[in-house]
Order: structure tokens, then C-alpha cells, then sequence
């Protein structure tokens, strides 16, 4: 009795504060400076027809290698505690036979849902979209491979390299925009130019930028998605 | 202007539903319905992004959201109910 009244309090106090908030609130009708600049310089500067996609691998790259980080970070720290025993390694998962329309329709659908997330991440700077959202529908292929055949044996070695490299080669391009650009995931390089506006060689290095993040958040998602899996064998 | 207006109904209407799921969530006895509301609110809520002109945010809601943290939260149920049982 006494927790319910203690809630309704906490939600009447919620209640008073943002009664106050939405009273004040008023929408802006015009753009703040920072976002005025970027709608204004943002098409010339980084050449990528999709804005969001220049303010994330470009003017806030670095809160995107953070993410990255963060995700990879969440991973491996769920890889090591859903470590199995080498006895439990080999057992099969016991579950009824899943049903010949999933199989069917994981046959055919898998491969459209792989391609249309390689799409999604090579087009971020045209479209919307871009790396993360096109790893996660990757991701969601791989969720689908999974529940049709719940055995299903996901070549680890082939993640982790693939994992690797992509987030090597982030990096990488990172710092060639030091070398060669203004500066830390700059993504024209000088001479380059950032290519014709709206066709899929523009924005600079933020097609080949994003095709890396895209393919590191699908490794790693599948990876998550791969020990969850196997962790039902050792129950 | 009629556009206009059915844009903000639908967004009202599905976060209304939203809400309702919410309170679904909380005081379903079954976990499992409980899981399956908590997707159906990350959809509402990609489509809601999708109205407000966010379609890079409700593509990673809709795959992430409702997708891939369901199926995880399906994995770690089975877990606990048959390591209790």
C-alpha cells in the first residue's frame, strides 16, 4: 500500500516538472548556427548527398569510432562470459524440427536480406542509412539462418578476421586523413576532390569508410548472436 | 494539409498503443508475452521515427529493436527456464 502511494507521488512529481517543461517549450522555426552551417557548407565540403551520413563519419567522426568501440567492446566481454566448455562444444541443441516453411524461407530470403544490408551500407552517403543500420540487417540474415537451423555452425575464424580488419582498416582511413587530408578521418584527401555530387564514388572516403563499419557491425552482431546460440547447449 | 493531419493522428495513435503495450509488458503474467509487446513497441517506434522524417534512426530501431534484442531475450528465457526448472 505504501509503495503504491510512493509511486503515484513520483509520478505526480514527474508529472509537476514536465507540466512546467511543456509549458516553456516552443518550436524553432529556424535552424541554430551549428545547424546552419552544416546545411549550408555540408554538400560542398564533404559531397555526400545524405547530410546525416556527413555529420557522422565526418564532422563527428570521432564519436563514431567511439561507438564502434563500444559495440566491440560489449562483444567481447559477452564472448567471454558465454564461454563453453570444450565437453559441451560438440552437443547438438534438442528442439522440436523446425517447420519446412521457415527452411524455405530462409533459403530465399537470407541472401536478398544479406544483399539488401551491403546495399544500405554502400549507399549510406546517398541514401538513408549507412554503416550500423546496414550491419544490423546483415545481422538479422544471419538471426533468420539461425532459427531456421538451430544447429547451425557459423565459421568463427571467418568473423574474426573479417571483424579485424574492418576495424584496422577504420583506423586506417582515420589517419590517411591526417597524412594526406586536414586532419583525423578527414574524407577528401588533397587532389582527390570528393567526386561528382549523388553518384556512388562521392563524399571522398566515406562510401569505403562506412562499407568497414557496416561489414565490423555485422561480424560483430552475428558474433554475439552465434554465442547466445550456442549457449543453449549447456543447459 | 489533410496529410498533414494524418500524419499526426497516426503518430498519436500509435504512440497510444505504445503506451498500452507498456502497461502490458509490466503486468502479463507470461514472460514471453511480455518479450513479444516490448517488439512491438521498438516497431511503433520505428514507424513513429519514420513519420518524423528520421529514417536512418528507425532502421536501426526496427532491426535492432524489434529484431535481434526479442530473439536475444527469447535465448536468455529458454536458458532460465530450463536451468530452474
Amino acid at each position: 500500500m505504501l509503495k503504491n502511494i510512493l509511486i503515484a507521488l513520483v509520478l505526480i512529481g514527474f508529472g509537476v516538472i514536465f507540466y512546467d517543461l511543456f509549458m516553456v517549450y516552443e518550436a524553432k522555426t529556424e535552424l541554430t548556427d551549428l545547424a546552419h552551417y552544416y546545411a549550408k557548407n555540408g554538400a560542398n565540403e564533404i559531397g555526400g548527398a545524405n547530410l546525416v551520413t556527413s555529420i557522422v563519419v565526418t564532422y563527428r567522426g570521432f564519436d563514431t569510432l567511439g561507438e564502434v568501440t563500444i559495440l566491440f567492446v560489449a562483444a567481447s566481454i559477452i564472448s567471454f562470459f558465454l564461454k563453453l566448455k570444450e565437453d559441451e562444444e560438440e552437443k547438438v541443441i534438442g528442439s522440436k524440427d523446425t517447420t519446412e516453411l521457415l527452411v524455405t524461407a530462409s533459403q530465399v530470403l537470407v541472401p536478398l536480406i544479406f544483399l539488401f544490408g551491403v546495399y544500405v551500407f554502400m549507399n549510406g552517403h546517398l541514401t538513408p542509412g549507412g554503416g550500423f543500420q546496414g550491419g544490423s540487417i546483415i545481422a538479422t540474415g544471419v538471426a533468420l539462418m539461425i532459427m531456421a537451423n538451430p544447429n547451425f555452425k557459423i565459421n568463427t575464424q571467418i568473423i574474426h578476421w573479417i571483424e579485424s580488419i574492418s576495424g584496422v582498416a577504420f583506423v586506417f582511413a582515420g589517419v590517411l586523413g591526417v597524412l594526406l587530408g586536414g586532419g583525423f578521418l578527414d574524407n577528401t584527401f588533397k587532389g582527390l576532390g570528393v567526386g561528382e555530387f549523388g553518384t556512388l564514388f562521392s563524399a571522398g572516403v566515406i562510401p569505403i569508410i562506412y562499407s568497414f563499419v557496416g561489414l565490423k557491425v555485422g561480424a560483430e552482431i552475428s558474433n554475439i548472436l552465434n554465442k547466445y546460440q550456442k549457449s543453449q547447449k549447456s543447459i | 494539409m489533410n496529410r498533414e493531419f494524418l500524419f499526426i493522428g497516426l503518430t498519436i495513435f500509435l504512440g497510444l498503443i505504445s503506451i498500452i503495450l507498456a502497461f502490458v509488458a509490466i503486468h502479463h503474467k507470461k514472460l514471453s508475452v511480455a518479450v513479444i509487446s516490448t517488439s512491438f513497441i521498438s516497431l511503433f517506434a520505428s514507424i513513429i521515427f519514420l513519420l518524423l522524417a528520421a529514417p536512418d534512426v528507425a532502421m536501426t530501431e526496427a532491426a535492432i529493436g524489434s529484431g535481434l534484442t526479442t530473439l536475444i531475450f527469447f535465448y536468455v528465457l529458454n536458458k532460465i527456464k530450463k536451468t530452474n526448472a
